[in-house]
């Protein structure tokens, strides 16, 4: 099932590369976000080189490459949580739905695109309370109850804390507490969910529930996961996006990228060369 | 066994026979003032202690109530002033600022926490106590008030700063404001640390009898409000332990004994109410 879904892609998407520039992917999917031209410093030293990259709606991006490769800064532009570090600065553009997130209200966009970090951080409150927080915060109106058990079922994670609502947070475990802050992302229904490489801390079991859950929320969710694990970003994505030195090599459909990379490069670091 | 390995052994017994000498020094000298304090000031204390006035000179008994009530108003006061003050300084040196100014309010609260205390006190004396023309609780909840300051600020912000950075961005990466991150996240998982340095800093403020002399002064008598000299414990334990009676000393010893129970009083309730909380997951 997801084999054909995959092939049917394929059809559908060709990846471009032009000389010297970023690659981009020429897909007629509709687009949930675009970056071009986005170039990022922290203070003087620049982090990101013109890159370009167009976000499936309703699919799975995967950004990969070794550490410092920028991965991580790219993702954290798409809801301007790069403005939290100072002496960060941007050129270039990032649309979401075709209007420039930088003319959005900052709050209003990072409702709509939500995040999950590397390392489970749930805040000091309890299991409810994490999961409202994103509500209180945007003024939800209406019943908060109904809200956490549907975003905790979205996550998975409602069987098994349904009894426990008011426990600390601490008290899940660490694959819990993950999906614990997927569920909180997902309280404020975001459009698009940015994860940062979120089972890096994990075992393989959690890792398992994760990517299964990813494979669930795509339904109604744009994804863009940046993974350390090649593993992980052929198992659970459909477009893979392969970054180095803080430019982006190579932007094609994941069976294409890991079976007929077209960037020596890229070859090098999918079969394990460097990085 | 050779000579060098002996010889490693022999300072290796002297160095843990050091230590443990110095160590057992230490300990022993908070035991030695705790029990001293509990022999002397326990004899002395009775209900009346809490209950009445202190007699006049040559009539023995009574009590030190008005220093206890005293004691807390100034204290009332004086975190009144410093607290939110100190709070909110550590708030802005840990969350916001840029690097010079947070660097002077540091460098100064630093300075302000090497002030000897009785310069605190003339500097009260001077803006409150000559303006007014009397000595006033006002005053000497002033002068703590301004010794309350320093540590206050210090440990909030290093509380604040203890705090994970991901715990910030996950606030902020679901349009929480830098504000409403702070209110509800940054400081709900710093509390039990704050409040930590806030008893500590008023167990160091409760202690405190220079500034006193000359702004909160004494009295015999009950204070009502704040515009009167008002009595202290440490104040009295100061006035009594040095008057040539008998009786006075050992009421001196009960009030040092009060004054120490209070603090730990207050220490031990505000660790209580924060164990019912929930603290930020050390990793």
């Amino acid at each position: 099932m997801q084999m054909s879904v995959r092939l049917s892609l394929e059809k559908n998407v060709q990846a471009m590369s032009r000389g010297g520039e970023s690659p981009t992917i020429a897909v007629n999917l509709p687009m949930r976000m675009k970056v071009s031209n986005l170039n990022f410093y922290y203070g003087n030293k620049q982090a990101l080189f013109g890159v370009n990259l167009g976000i499936a709606a309703s699919h799975i991006t995967a950004l990969i490459g070794p550490s410092g490769c920028g991965k991580s800064t790219l993702l954290r532009t798409l809801n301007r949580l790069h403005e939290t570090v100072p002496k960060t600065r941007l050129d270039g553009e990032i649309l979401l739905d075709d209007e420039n997130i930088f003319s959005l209200d900052v709050t209003g966009l990072r409702r709509r695109v939500g995040m999950v970090f590397q390392k489970p951080n749930p805040f000091p409150k309890s299991i409810f309370e994490n999961v409202a927080y994103g509500l209180r915060v945007n003024g939800h109106r209406g019943a908060l109850a109904e809200a956490v058990e549907h975003s905790l079922q979205r996550a998975a994670l409602w069987e098994e804390v349904k009894d426990q609502l008011h426990k600390s947070a601490y008290s899940l475990s660490g694959g819990q507490q993950q999906r614990l802050c997927i569920a909180r992302a997902l309280a404020v229904d975001p459009e698009v969910l940015l994860l940062d490489e979120p089972c890096s801390a994990l075992d393989p079991v959690n890792t398992a529930k994760i990517e299964e859950l990813l494979f669930q929320l795509k339904k109604n969710c744009t994804i863009v996961i940046v993974t350390h694990n090649m593993q992980q970003a052929a198992r659970v994505s459909d477009f893979t996006a392969f970054a180095l030195s803080g430019q982006l090599i190579e932007f094609k459909p994941t069976p294409q990228l890991f079976t007929t990379p077209s960037d020596p490069r890229t070859e090098a670091y999918i079969t394990g060369r460097f990085g | 066994m050779n000579f060098r390995s002996r010889w490693r052994k022999i300072v290796n017994a002297v160095m843990l026979t050091l230590t443990g000498l110095c160590a057992l020094l230490a300990v022993s000298a908070l035991f030695f003032i705790l029990g001293y304090l509990v022999w002397h000031g326990g004899k002395a204390l009775s209900g009346d202690f809490f209950t009445k006035l202190p007699k006049p000179v040559g009539e023995a008994g009574g009590g030190m109530a008005n220093a206890i009530v005293g004691s807390a108003k100034l204290l009332l006061l004086a975190s009144l002033i410093g607290l939110p003050i100190g709070f909110f300084s550590g708030v802005y040196l840990a969350e916001f600022g840029g690097r010079r100014f947070p660097f002077l309010v540091r460098y100064t609260t630093d300075l302000l926490n090497g002030v000897p205390s009785i310069v605190i006190g003339i500097f009260a004396y001077t803006i409150v106590v000559l303006p007014m023309r009397h000595f006033s609780t006002l005053a000497g909840g002033i002068a703590l008030g301004i010794m309350m300051i320093p540590i206050a600020v210090r440990s909030t912000e290093e509380f604040l700063r203890a705090v994970p950075n991901s715990l910030r961005e996950a606030a902020m990466a679901l349009g929480a404001s830098r504000w409403r991150t702070i209110t509800t996240v940054v400081i709900p998982a710093a509390v039990r640390g704050i409040v930590t340095g806030v008893m500590l800093d008023l167990a160091r403020v409760a202690g405190e009898t220079a500034p006193l002399l000359f702004t909160a002064f004494s009295n015999r008598f009950w204070s009502p409000g704040w515009n009167q000299p008002t009595a202290s414990l440490p104040v009295m334990i100061f006035t009594y332990a040095v008057a040539p009676y008998e009786d006075w000393h050992r009421q001196a010893w009960a009030a040092g004994l009060v004054l120490l129970g209070l603090v730990l009083l207050t220490n031990v309730a505000g660790r209580a109410i924060l164990s019912r909380g929930m603290s930020v997951q050390r990793p």
